[in-house]
């Protein structure tokens, strides 16, 4: 635990030794104010919830977080330092969770830092702040499946740039799983309880009834799943890949 | 203790380690030598437990790197080749990093970390990013690093590659220093710091161990061991000398060099030839400008070793 802790205090520091941490929250920050007034509508709508707000989130996600997570493992691999973490008395699995709660930390103070929005809604009306709770707890557990196949993919690859492109199509499909857009693809081939299967994995779907105030156990167990296996994933793809 | 047994890897078709197998006992400080992409670098990966073997085990103090990992690693300081490290911190921070992931705190970690900083010298640069330090800084941090936590067993990657010929020789001193009690394995293609710094040398070929010998006897390989140089005046009459050391039974060839202006007289047989060479000098009054006994030539033997394995000239 001490060594998981050490590996992510030494990453997180990283993001704010760089521009990258600084750079990363601002343009957050602008876009989701951006989305959330001019695209959502939020005076417009004349109600006192944070919809437009969280509504973007996925779409945000979908090309912030993989800039976060390409360089997770791809970085390491191409300057080398992998070599000097993984020969450290650190297994595999530690490193790899180190370096995830590292970014998903980091998220989550860009993602805290939105608070003022919440202050405003307060401001102009009662809002459920049930709700609202419960769609940040949502946004979070979303970022976090994102960031856990942008981890995986960034292991596979030397190259940032080809990590972000390949994490952005994948994150890609599965928010939209539950979708004509990516079940048209399927529905072909793919028997009836397989299909179901596959629109089961949307993101969007279960972030949207997080975000209704619905914190079903189901929808959280979902995207720590998602987290999990991804995680594993990588940890298996690091381990075949880490000297190449 | 390092132990290596039948260590092979192999990537796709082409075979980059093929059984290799040696012991290390403390005290020792074993030289890896071999041509580049002969396997040293694989071999040492191996070892260090960053690449798992396709066959063959590898134990550091009696822990077996793929099945206890953490346990061998703990008892290791490992310098990668290139000394990699996070450049965007410094090495204050860097080290205390590694010292964190190493179990070392408080006082103990303070006491090893200004040994270290002493030791290597770094004390002026602790507080720059490692990104804008020079060659030879950044291969400190990395020897900084390997040798933070104490450990009994060392693997060296090119230890005093890009350092220049001062901080070459502090390090092979701080290597000597260390190496009472310690296994020490270093990989390099220095062949006089096998001669400065090593107990034993290996020389890999092919992936394969083609001379695992004391520096010193791997020295007497060389041709040029026992050899008798003559270096004269400009005026000298060379081919003359030449004819005159020929002449003497022991001797089974003598070569010439316009450039030194000399000519060395190789031995048969490893006979001794100072003391003959000497009086018939003086007999003939060569204009002699020195007179030497060569001890061997490493570059020469590593040449003949390595070439000889794989067949190629």
């Amino acid at each position: 635990m001490a060594v998981i802790r050490s590996i992510a205090r030494r990453e997180l520091r990283s993001y704010f030794a760089t521009p990258l941490a600084y750079v990363f929250i601002v343009i957050f920050l602008a876009l989701t104010g951006l989305f959330t007034f001019y695209l959502g509508g939020f005076y417009e709508r004349g109600q006192a919830d944070l919809a437009p707000f969280f509504n973007f989130h996925p779409w945000l996600y979908l090309f912030l977080v993989p800039a976060i997570a390409m360089r997770l493992w791809a970085e390491e691999r191409k300057s080398g330092s992998v070599e000097l973490l993984m020969t450290l008395p650190v297994t595999l699995w530690q490193a790899v969770l180190a370096k995830f709660l590292a970014a998903w930390l980091f998220i989550a103070v860009a993602l805290a830092l939105t608070f003022p929005i919440w202050l405003t809604v307060n401001y102009l009306g009662e809002p459920d702040n049930g709700v609202i709770v419960a769609a940040y707890i949502g946004s979070l557990l979303m970022a976090g499946g994102f960031l856990a196949i942008g981890s995986c993919i960034s292991a596979a690859n030397r190259n940032q740039v080809v990590a972000f492109i390949i994490t952005v199509v994948i994150c890609f499909i599965f928010m939209l799983a539950g979708f004509p857009l990516v079940l048209d693809f399927f529905s072909g081939w793919l028997p009836g309880p397989l299909l179901d299967a596959v629109a089961s994995l949307s993101f969007l779907t279960h972030f949207t009834a997080i975000s209704k105030g619905v914190l079903d156990v189901r929808d959280v167990l979902y995207f720590l799943l998602v987290i999990g296996v991804w995680l594993v994933a990588t940890t298996i793809v690091l381990d075949l890949r880490k000297a190449d | 203790m390092i132990t290596a047994d039948g260590l092979v890897k192999t990537f796709g078709s082409r075979t980059a380690v093929d059984g290799i197998s040696f012991r290390v006992e403390p005290g020792e400080v074993l030289g890896f030598l071999g041509p580049n992409g002969a396997g040293k670098t694989t071999t040492m990966r191996m070892l260090a437990g960053f690449v798992p073997p396709t066959a063959g085990r590898a134990e550091i103090c009696g822990f077996d790197i793929g099945e206890q990992p953490v346990a061998a690693k703990q008892k290791l300081g490992y310098l990668p080749e290139g000394a990699p490290s996070y450049g965007e911190m410094t090495p204050g921070d860097f080290l205390a990093f590694i010292g964190q992931v190493r179990g070392l705190s408080g006082d103990d970690f303070n006491r090893r970390l200004g040994d270290v900083v002493e030791r290597l010298q770094l004390g002026g640069v602790l507080q720059q990013p490692i990104e804008t330090l020079s060659k030879g800084f950044r291969r400190r941090v990395g020897l900084a690093q390997a040798i933070l936590h104490d450990p009994p067993v060392l693997i060296l990657d090119e230890p005093t590659d890009g350092l220049d010929p001062n901080q070459k020789h502090e390090v092979r001193e701080l290597i000597q220093t260390m190496a009472p009690g310690k296994v020490i394995v270093i990989s390099t293609h220095i062949l006089e710091e096998v001669d400065a710094v090593c107990t034993r040398a290996i020389i890999i070929a092919n992936g394969r161990i083609v001379a695992d010998e004391e520096p010193a006897t791997l020295i007497h390989r060389s041709r040029y061991h026992n050899a008798v140089t003559v270096r004269l005046e400009r005026t000298a009459d060379l081919p003359a000398v030449a004819a005159d050391l020929r002449a003497i039974p022991g001797v089974r060839e003598a070569e010439v060099d316009e450039h030194e202006f000399s000519v060395t007289a190789f031995p048969r047989d490893g006979a001794s030839l100072l003391t003959t060479i000497s009086s018939l000098a003086t007999e003939r009054r060569w204009p002699l400008e020195q007179l030497r006994l060569e001890a061997g030539r490493l570059d020469e033997v590593f040449r003949n070793i390595t070439t000889g394995a794989t067949g190629a000239t």
